[in-house]
């Protein structure tokens, strides 16, 4: 893997400010260069493998992280804009296909995108800029360094000569790329920091953005898949005789579902639309062997997790001496937390479409969030060198994690060498629902030990889960931690001289997957619960409690007192209102909330969120 | 001979497809426009509405035989000074994230102001609450059919 260079976001939000929120203003007609369109371009230089220039000056800038929804169609070309000194609005942005040059980081996760394209992009651009420059330069015969480049032009200033970066693209792309190109100093940023209009959401509004599912070809025929109900059972026989009889069934073939460590054989109905490859489906006669599994419940399964808090676990950076101030402490108190399984909903069901040519060269259109790992694990899978897999990845509805997973691209890849025939897979929203992979559930067992004084002198966040580690890989060492499981429990910046975080592994056999964040989306709600719980037997306010944890001028200690000046929190809440605060630290950024809401029947109405985010 | 003609936009499309065949599959597979979305298949989502006949309809569940003669309208034929303010407020307040449900949105968003020119916070949830965003979009959604109003 590339060396990755990060960012903290909280630079990246000082420099960007595209974080959606901002006023978002007309481009000024006055600075506008002339828009260079691509019916002029007669060829393409290429300065890096992500940057093209033409000779008219259009610029393409191959994106290699997946539009999911979380604005990488500007935030990525935004980078390489700023330094290359073009408009954003005048770049032709595509998606990178998983192919080698363009490097391992090409997926869309773990709140990777920005942090780690900043430094390498923002080069990208200013190595092109400064090649431009050289090169119009020596047409010119005049110093390089007398010469500017600004807003898709350079020019010299003492001779007043001056010309595109379309003139000058070919020479540049010729030249060495500079090592330690200059970059910009951020106040003099144009782009970075402003708030900018993303160039997908006119697509969006109109109709006209191209998801995975709007992928066609010539020839397509349509799959719809089903998986056994009972996750996990084996396939024992079909009978698709009455599925056959429709009128547009093309086939009923056998595939295999792939996920993770797990795989799944499942049955295809292949016809001329979508709607009887759906409807054929359900006219199939499928024995499964359920293997027990259709035994497997949520309360058993809660109570075995439960039962699992006795163990002692696998310690997370232990500090001090938990046990001996545990034993001490005047106050104590435990508690559990609970959180189910959750389905990723992305509102575009799962789809892919493959297309096999001489059953060697396969291509694939997909909304994916890791078209790299599509391109090695499928040549791998299929047994295929990596470059005659192609895979062209479209705009994601949605992806939260679950198009980190490719099964149903699996699905397709099969389907179309069996049937030699292009087939776009399409899965029902009541297979998303039902298959999953599921966000795992986690149980957490939180202890603490209080002084006389209220002051918190032991902590520990055991957390009893299923490990995701083991779902990729098949295999798990159970005396070691798994990090996805315990992500940043023990990165909390509360001042606790004695903490004992821990792991406990559980057995499961259900495809369990990163969901937003792996699972700090979980533990956040039972870490933070707990302080409250700990405020109260303090008989102390909850933030206060917390302010009184933090160490002074910490970011910590500034996100705690920045939320309560917003939030007004010193201000009493009128009869039946009630607030809340939480605060946690993952995926290098830092948040706190203030929650105010009203009682509303037997439940609650969220009346106002208060976020304060470094 | 084909079974049914359906009117998409203005334009006649004679279709041979199955009676039960929802109209967004012959929307977007025979027909072939792809701007309206599958996401439920229930009338769950909203991400497929389109106009019959003026009215914001799940194009999920209604039959090819039931639209046939119709007068049915998708986000490719959404013109007319009341879907031109909703485009533009909805780029000027940059409400699209995945985007993928913002054609429905869209759709029913005009429905509401073709029949209601100043709509209050309430009007809005209650036209708009059929139409899920994945993304969380709404807060935007609404302020934009605010923006869209005061253009009309």
């Amino acid at each position: 893997m590339q060396q990755v260079h990060q960012i903290s976001r909280r630079n990246f939000l000082k420099y960007t400010g595209i974080t959606g929120t901002g006023l978002i203003l007309g481009i000024s007609c006055k600075d506008a260069p002339k828009v260079a369109t691509l019916a002029e371009v007669k060829a393409w230089y290429e300065f890096n493998p992500v940057l093209q220039i033409a000779n008219n000056g259009l610029v393409t800038i191959f994106n290699s992280k997946p539009e999911i929804g979380q604005g990488v169609w500007q935030s990525i070309p935004a980078l390489i804009c700023e330094e290359l000194d073009v408009p954003i609005e005048s770049v032709v942005i595509k998606h990178t296909g998983g192919e080698k040059k363009f490097g391992d980081m090409q997926f869309a996760g773990g709140s990777f995108s920005v942090r780690s394209s900043y430094h390498e992009l923002r080069k990208v651009g200013a190595a092109a800029k400064q090649m431009l420059v050289e090169a119009a330069a020596a047409v010119w015969k005049v110093p390089a360094a007398e010469c500017t480049a600004e807003n898709g032009e350079i020019m010299h200033g003492k001779s007043g000569k001056k010309g595109g970066y379309g003139e000058f693209a070919d020479a540049a792309s010729k030249l060495k790329a500079p090592e330690k190109p200059v970059l910009k100093d951020p106040k003099n940023f144009k782009i970075l920091g402003k708030a900018a209009p993303r160039p997908d959401v006119p697509l969006k509004v109109n109709g006209t953005a191209v998801y995975g599912i709007d992928a066609t070809v010539d020839g397509m025929v349509y799959a719809s898949v089903e998986h056994s109900p009972v996750i996990g059972a084996k396939l024992v026989s079909v009978d698709d005789s009455e599925a056959k009889k429709i009128k547009g069934v093309i086939a009923v073939e056998r595939c295999t579902r792939i996920i993770q460590s797990y795989r799944y054989e499942s049955v295809a109905v292949i016809a001329d639309s979508y709607w009887t490859a759906f409807k054929a489906r359900k006219a199939l006669k499928i024995v499964w062997d359920n293997q027990g599994k259709d035994k497997f419940n949520t309360a058993a399964y809660e109570e075995s997790l439960r039962a699992l808090a006795s163990k002692p676990g696998v310690p997370v950076k232990p500090v001090g001496n938990f046990d001996k101030a545990f034993a001490a402490a005047s106050v104590k108190l435990e508690a559990f937390y609970e959180t189910p399984m959750v389905s990723h909903s992305p509102i575009e069901p799962m789809n892919a479409l493959a297309k096999w040519s001489d059953d060697q060269y396969v291509e694939i259109w997909a909304s994916t969030q890791l078209p790299r790992d599509v391109v090695t694990s499928f040549a791998k899978e299929y047994k295929i060198p990596e470059e005659t897999v192609k895979v062209n990845v479209m705009f994601n509805g949605g992806g939260f994690g679950r198009r980190l997973y490719p099964d149903h691209i699996h699905e397709a890849v099969q389907l179309a060498r069996i049937t030699k025939k292009p087939v776009k897979v399409l899965w029902s929203r009541e297979d998303d629902t039902q298959q999953g992979p599921f966000r795992p559930m986690t149980f957490s067992a939180m202890k603490a030990g209080l002084s006389a004084d209220g002051k918190t002198v032991a902590f520990q966040h055991k957390v009893i889960s299923p490990s995701m580690m083991e779902a990729d890989n098949g295999k798990f060492d159970q005396t070691k931690e798994d990090g996805y499981m315990t992500e940043a429990i023990s990165d909390q910046k509360y001042e606790i001289a004695n903490m004992k975080n821990a792991y406990v592994y559980a057995p499961m056999h259900i495809p369990i997957a990163a969901w937003r964040a792996v699972t700090s989306t979980s533990l956040a709600f039972a870490h933070e619960c707990f302080i409250d719980e700990m405020a109260v037997k303090a008989g102390k306010d909850p933030l206060t409690y917390r302010q009184e944890m933090a160490k002074g001028g910490s970011d910590l200690a500034k996100i705690l007192t920045k939320l309560r000046e917003v939030s007004k929190w010193d201000q009493p809440l009128a009869a039946g209102k009630g607030r809340g605060v939480a605060q946690y630290e993952f995926f290098a950024g830092h948040a706190g909330f203030v929650v105010e809401v009203s009682k509303q029947g037997e439940g609650v109405k969220i009346d106002k969120v208060y976020g304060v985010i470094d | 001979m084909p079974a049914y003609v359906i009117k998409v936009n203005g334009k006649d499309h004679p279709v041979d497809v199955d009676a039960d065949m929802p109209l967004l599959w012959v929307i977007r597979d025979v027909v072939g426009l792809k701007g309206t979305k599958f996401g439920c298949g229930m009338a769950q989502c909203g991400a497929c509405t389109v106009h019959i006949d003026g009215t914001p309809t799940r194009s999920c569940s209604i039959p090819a035989s039931a639209a046939a003669g119709k007068n049915i309208v998708t986000i490719e034929g959404a013109d007319g000074s009341i879907s031109d303010a909703v485009q533009k407020a909805w780029i000027e307040l940059q409400v699209p994230q995945c985007g993928y449900c913002q054609s429905g949105q869209v759709m029913s968003a005009v429905a509401l102001l073709s029949n209601n020119k100043k709509p209050t916070d309430a009007d809005i949830d209650t036209a708009m609450q059929g139409n899920l965003c994945r993304c969380g979009t709404y807060l935007r959604i609404r302020a934009a059919i605010h923006r869209a109003a005061e253009m009309i």
